[in-house]
This record gives C-alpha cells, structure tokens and sequence, in this order.
C-alpha cells in the first residue's frame, strides 16, 4: 500500500539534512508503528508525505498503491487516500469546523467524481460520528480548533479522518495531551476503522496507545532512518530501555 | 485665511459649472461658503496623504463604463420598499410607492419644498458639525447642490427596510445625492444601498437617531471597475440608540466611505463596519471614519476588512475621540488588510484621542498574508488551494460581516463575495 524507498529530504531554505534514506513499507490492513528520538525526523516524514512545502526530497521514492505520491499536490494525496492526523492541529479562525468537514469530504467526492452528499445526509455522518468521539454540537460549530484543548484537538483529528475514510492513514502523536479516557475514545475510532484494505503509520513515544491500537510492526527512527524494526515487543523494550542501546547497537 | 491660489482655482473651477437650487437656500448658501472658505482638497492635505482628490475635485467626472447587469437584484427576495435612482435621478416607474407601515418617506425636493420641518431642519446640519476638526468639503459641495435624494422618517418600527437602488445608464454621470434620515425615539429602521450610482457618485447621508432607536444601513456599492464613488455618512445618536453600517465595495477605480458618528447620549452604541475586495492597479478604496464620544457608558466599534491583489490599494483613516466625561467609553477599533500578493498596499492611520480616565479603548491595524499553515492544513483534507484560500479568505472577511444584524442580508453579500472570488483566480 504505502511504500517509501530510499527517502531523503533536506530542508529547503538552510542546508540540512533531515530524512537520509528511509525505507518502510506498510501492508494493506496493517498497522505499522514508528517510535524514535525528538527530532529524529518523524513528523517530517509524515510532512513529506503529505506534501507541505518547505522540504526538497533529494532522493528515493514514495508510491500509494503504486502511484507516485511526491509528485501530487497535498489535495490530490488526500483524494488519492492519504490522511494525517497532525501532531499540531492547526486552528482556522472564521471557519466554522463543520463546513470545513463538509467543504473537505465534498472536494474529495468531487476529485473521485462521486456526488457531493446533501446537507441532510451529511450532517446525519458527522453528528452519528462526532457522538462516537464525544465531540458535541458546540465544537462542530465553532471554528475550526479554535480554543479547542490539547485532547479536544486530537479527537477532532480523528474525527475528520472517520468522515474522509482514507486508505492510508497517518497519526502523528495522536496521543499526546490525551487523559485517560480519551486516548481510549482516539483508540477506539481508530479501530473502528481498522479494515483489510485500509493501512495505518502510528507516530508515537509511548507503548500505552499500542496497548489499544496494537501495531503489527514497530520501526525505530533515529536520525533521519529506520535503525530498527520488530515487533510489538519493540515497543516494550523503548518503554523499559529508552533509545541508548538500540541506538548504540545500530550505530 | 486666504487659500493657496492652486486650491482656490480647482475650487472656483468646480463650482463653476454648479447653479444653487433655489430650496432651502439658507442651508445652501452657508455650505457654500464652507466650501470656499475650505477649498476643495488637494494631495497634500493631510487628510487625502493617502488618497489622491484630483479626480475628485475635476470639474468633470472621467468617463466610467457601464457594466452589463447579470444576475438577479442583491436581496431581491426581501421585501423592501425600492426607490430606484437612474444615474442619480429619482426614476418613479422603477420604484415601488413610497410607503411602509412606520414609515414617511419622501423625495428630497418635495421634503425641502414641502413644509416637512426635520427635513429642512436636518439638512446640512449634522454635515456643518462635522466640518470640524477636519475639513470634509465635499459633503459641504453636496449640501449646497444636491437636489436628488430622500427623507425618510421611522416614526415606529418599520415594517420592511428602505432600498435605495443607484442604477446607471450613462458613462458620465456626475450625480450629487443628499438623504435624511430621522428615526423618532424608540422607532427602529433599515436602510439598504446598492449599486455603483454614476460615473461619478457623491452622497451624503445625515441620520438623527433618536432616544432609544435603532438605525441599520448596510450598502453595497456595486461591482463597476471604473466608477468612482465619494460617500459622507454624518450620524448623531441619542441615549440608548444604536446606529450600525456596514458597506460592501468590490472593484471601484476609486472609493472613499467616510463616516462621522457624534455619540450625544449616554448607553448608546454604534458601530460601523466594511469589507472590500480589490484586484488590481486600478483599484483604490478609503475608508475614514471619526468617531466621537459625548456621552457616558457608550460603545462604539469600528471593523474593516480589506483583500487587496494585483496592486490594489486600501486605506484606512480610523479615529475615536473620547471628550472629557465621556467616562465608561468602550471603543473598539480594527482595521486589517489580507494581501493576495506582494504587489498591493494597505496605507493605516488608527489614532484615538482621550481625554477621559475610565474609558476602555483599543485599536489595531493589520497587513499579512495568507496563512499558509491553514492553507496546507485544509489542502492536506483534500480541498484545492483556490478553493482553500477562497475560505480562508472569507474567514478573514467574516468579522465585518457578523456586523450586519440581520443575517438574511449579510449571507447574501457573503454569497457575492464568494462569487467574486471565485472569478478573480489567485495562485
Ligand atoms: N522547517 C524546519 N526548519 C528548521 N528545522 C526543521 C524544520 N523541520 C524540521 N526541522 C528539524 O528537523 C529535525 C526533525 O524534526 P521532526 O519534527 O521531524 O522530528 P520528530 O521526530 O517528529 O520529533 P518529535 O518527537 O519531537 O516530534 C529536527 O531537528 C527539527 O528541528
Ligand atoms: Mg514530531
């Protein structure tokens, strides 16, 4: 599904090396976890990814489903089935959350050449979903995660990743700043998505969200590679061991 | 003080092709000695720094062409009373009667030359007190020529608002409105302008609201590229009234809104409001606006908005006078400019003047650029970066807006200024 190869990504305006080759290949129905140092270069990958400027991939590849994904504009990414939920979700002051949702899903149904789907029939989705997250009617009104709390933020994210239904999703930190209960409602939206067709890339520094969302491979990122990949037990080993041996092992 | 003799000729020369009409000649004769003994303005008056008057003070208007009409009427599917000037003259088979439950309404000539007393006691008046501190001589030019216009006096809560449709035909039209408006005590009203109103428009507008009223006027100033248009707004407004405009301009070689609001009774409110849209060299709009508080325990706000591209120009000219007593003033002023490009300019003068200790004032001015954070953010949803900035645009826009109380009126002028953007592509 999602297949990156040799991936190198300097910064565009100084003369830094960010990315310096990654390789990481997630399957259709998995879920993949990346783990690693700050500033590493986890959120960059995602970035890249998705298309934000501000970065020059030097090179290597990144394909979706064998289409070439570094070539498209961030909107054609997301209408090719790419969704990332943002370590920092930005806030869009005078744009209400629920006609960004809408003006969202409908530009994707058009970029597929569905139908857009009607006020009523939306507003039916969204409510049934944002239910499932406890977002309530106030926080679909107000402007897109404007005053929106750390966790509230979050929940938003995985909302608007339930109404796209992407094919390959990425989540970036999702669970930073979540209490408790609400990392259980982010795990939970997340495996209510979880489907044979649908991949998953989770950014993450800490095993308690791979308690909920348990990932089939976990990869170490430590300046700008993957050093290491394995399985859930990987993640275990980071809980208990930080990154000094593993780190030190690859180097 | 005699004038420098460049003003006192554009003056001369201006008024010369100009005959006094023969109504209310007192009102008349007075504003024409204001405007000699001002001069009309030249470029380096402090007050036009920012905005050149020579077109404006030319004894003839330059030609502005007539765009074709598309489309439906703005807010044909509101019940108004339409009053429908063609190139500045009243025409009476476009407009409906001029009746309305809480309503009298009459055209400026028959008002003056009627013995409608408010109409001939109003006219020139609250226009005369704004002559200070700052020269506007053009609306005193209009005071002294202006034949077309209304009166219109809410004598209760009006049952529908008053339209004022400024259609054109010519490409020369150099009309000179002047309307009155008087809303008796607790009375309430709406007032709506639309379109471009001459090649050449001139307008003055004196509202008096009373104890207790309630005056609305929201105007949108048509979509012709090349006309331009000089509008005077003098308001008065008594204890517990509130007076709220708001102006729409998209395109326009040249606009400039002023509005002079003299809060003179205790726990009023006004606030006054504009959105602009601009694409290109030719494009120039002013916003200037002097706000005086008089009283105790009054608000006032002042919201501008302006999306200049392609080397468009906004100014903004915001003043709040607080004078001495004026205790428990909240003024609020904003003036911010979005640049769909590197090539426009947005020239800000916010001042406010204070002379009373508890009082609660702010001003800012603003000039940025698109947040290409949010850009990124909704293009990685899936939305195209037009239509993106299109949103993001009308985020930006929304604030003057949500100052329209009704929301029937404000959607649709969201609705026109969607479409604009729509048809004015950005990168
Ligand atoms: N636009 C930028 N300008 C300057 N430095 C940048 C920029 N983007 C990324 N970097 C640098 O690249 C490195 C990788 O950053 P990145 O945000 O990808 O790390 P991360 O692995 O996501 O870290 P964290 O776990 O703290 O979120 C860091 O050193 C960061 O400072
Ligand atoms: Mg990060």
């Amino acid at each position: 599904m999602l297949e990156i190869k040799g991936l190198k990504v300097d910064l565009e305006e100084e003369d830094k090396s960010i990315l310096k080759g990654v390789d990481l290949t997630v399957e259709p129905g998995k879920v993949h976890a990346i783990m690693g140092p700050n500033g590493s270069g986890k959120s960059t990958l995602s970035y890249v990814l998705s298309g934000k400027d501000g970065y020059t991939v030097t090179d290597g590849t990144a394909t979706l489903d064998g289409v070439d994904l570094l070539d498209m504009d961030p909107e054609e990414r997301a209408a090719a089935g790419l969704f990332l939920a943002f370590q920092y979700p930005v806030e869009i002051p005078g744009v209400g959350n629920m006609t960004f949702l809408r003006t969202a899903v409908n530009a994707q149904r058009k970029a597929r050449g569905q139908d857009e789907l009607s006020a009523g029939d939306f507003l039916k989705v969204v409510r049934e979903k944002a239910k499932a997250l406890k977002i309530d009617a106030d926080m679909l009104k107000r402007p897109v995660n404007v005053g929106f709390s750390g966790g509230e933020k979050k929940r938003n994210e995985i909302l608007q990743m339930a109404m796209l239904e992407p094919k390959m999703c990425i989540l970036d930190e999702t669970d930073s700043g979540l209490d408790v209960d609400a990392m259980k409602l982010v795990a939970d939206g997340v495996n209510a998505l979880r489907s044979e067709g649908r991949g998953f890339l989770v950014i993450t520094h800490y095993q308690r969200l791979l308690d909920h969302i348990k990932p089939d491979v976990v990869h170490i990122m430590s300046d700008g590679r993957i050093i290491k990949s394995g399985g859930p037990e990987l993640a275990l080993e980071v809980e208990h061991n930080g990154y000094t041996d593993i780190v030190a092992e690859e180097a | 003080m005699a004038l420098p003799k460049v003003k006192a000729d554009a003056t001369e020369a201006r008024l010369a092709g100009l005959t006094l009409p023969d109504t209310v000649s007192d009102a008349r004769q007075s504003a024409l000695a204001r405007v000699s003994a001002m001069g009309l303005p030249h470029n380096r008056d402090e007050y036009w720094r920012f905005t050149n008057p020579r077109t404006l003070v030319q004894p003839e208007a330059p030609l502005a062409e007539v765009p074709a009409v598309d489309g439906a009427p703005l807010w044909d599917d509101v019940d108004r009373v339409r009053i429908v000037f063609v190139d500045g003259v009243f025409n009476a088979e476009r407009s409906d009667d001029l009746k309305a439950a809480g309503l009298e309404i009459a055209q400026l000539s028959d008002a003056l030359s009627a013995d409608i007393s408010w109409a001939k006691d109003l006219y020139g008046t609250l226009e005369a007190r704004g002559q200070k501190p700052v020269d506007r001589p053009f609306a005193a030019l209009n005071t002294a020529m202006a034949t077309e216009g209304v009166a219109i006096r809410a004598t209760a809560k009006a049952e529908k608002p008053v339209n004022l449709i400024y259609e054109r035909e010519s490409q020369s039209a150099d009309p000179l409105l002047h309307t009155l408006i008087k809303v008796d005590s607790g009375a309430e009203m709406t007032v709506l302008e639309t379109g471009a109103g001459g090649a050449r428009f001139s307008s003055v507008i004196e509202v008096d609201v009373g104890e207790g009223g309630a005056f609305h006027h929201v105007r949108d100033q048509g979509r012709d590229h090349e006309r331009r248009v000089l509008t005077h707004c003098f308001a008065q407004v008594a204890a517990k009234a509130t007076f709220k405009s708001f102006t729409l301009s998209v395109n326009g070689a040249l606009t400039r809104n002023e509005c002079v609001i003299d809060i003179r009774g205790d726990d009023a409110i006004a606030h006054v409001a504009g959105a602009c849209v601009g694409d290109g060299k030719d494009f120039h709009h002013d916003d200037t606006i002097f706000v005086t508080h008089d009283a105790v325990n009054c608000e006032s706000r002042q919201v501008f908005k302006k999306v200049l591209r392609n080397g468009a120009t906004g100014v903004f000219q915001g003043k709040i006078l607080v004078k001495a007593g004026a205790q428990k003033t909240d003024g609020y002023q904003i003036s911010q400019s979005l640049m769909l490009d590197d090539d426009s300019q947005f020239l800000a003068k916010p001042e406010l003047e204070i002379y009373a200790d508890d009082v609660a004032c702010s001003h800012g001015s603003t000039s940025g650029a698109i947040d290409e954070t949010a850009l990124f953010y909704l293009q990685s949803r899936g939305v195209p970066r037009k239509q993106a900035t299109d949103l993001l645009t009308l985020a930006f826009l929304a604030e003057s807006l949500q100052e329209i109380e009704d929301d029937t009126l404000a959607e649709a002028l969201r609705d026109r200024l969607a479409g604009w953007l729509e048809r004015h592509a950005t990168v």
